[in-house]
């Protein structure tokens, strides 16, 4: 029984990932393909670990698979939120299509929104 | 297992596009991030394949490079140092 549940965790943990990365190639700029990828990725992963960890039980390889997963649930929101703060200060542009800005009306005192497509690739 | 291997490789090209083509730096940046968590996920599948422990260890050694990397890198885009 336990071990089923193992297997449904890891393969809705794959499905998450590759939907994460489907995201990161289709979405139209660069905060939402960060935030698609990120939060997809960081649940997928998340699952496929503790059903590693459902599937080996209390040894090395279980507890070191929950290691894993607690880190990565700990350590990819701190990355992701650093690099788009870092893009912000770097002066990316938002999607053309976007409607407001409150951070860089709060920061800059501008909209960081792209005025044409072509804006948004520097 | 392998079908779920050869799909995280498929999540691993569409990362690989994203890091060649994308327009600015952070794309990339977050490219690679992405890339190397899959690659933890790979390398976990592998141990439980494969039933060998240590390829565990190489797991949280990748997740833990990939974010250094990544933190690095953002720090510099903001324009800081590393100790700032």
């Amino acid at each position: 029984m336990i071990s089923i549940l193992g297997w449904i965790f890891i393969v809705v943990g794959v499905i998450f990932d590759l939907l994460g990365c489907l995201g990161l190639v289709r979405f139209p700029d660069l905060y939402n393909r960060m935030q698609a990828a990120t939060k997809g990725v960081t649940l997928g992963t998340c699952g496929l670990m503790f059903g590693v960890f459902l599937l080996k039980g209390f040894n090395v390889m279980g507890i070191k698979a929950l290691i894993c997963a607690c880190f990565i649930l700990l350590t990819m929101p701190v990355a992701a939120h650093a690099l788009s703060r870092g893009s912000l200060h770097f002066g990316i542009k938002m999607w053309h299509k976007s409607i407001i800005d409150k951070y860089g009306q709060d920061k800059f005192g501008k909209n960081l929104i792209a005025d044409n497509p072509d804006e948004e690739k520097q | 297992m392998e079908l779920l291997i050869i799909l995280l490789s498929l999540g691993a090209f569409f990362c690989l596009y994203r890091a060649l083509q994308g327009p600015s730096i952070s794309d990339r940046v977050i490219a690679v991030d992405i890339m190397g968590i899959i690659f933890t996920c790979i390398t976990a599948l592998m141990a439980l394949r494969y039933n060998i422990a240590y390829l565990m260890d190489l797991s949280i050694t990748i997740a833990i490079l990939s974010f250094i990397g990544t933190l690095a890198l953002a720090k510099y885009l903001e324009g800081r140092s590393l100790d700032d």
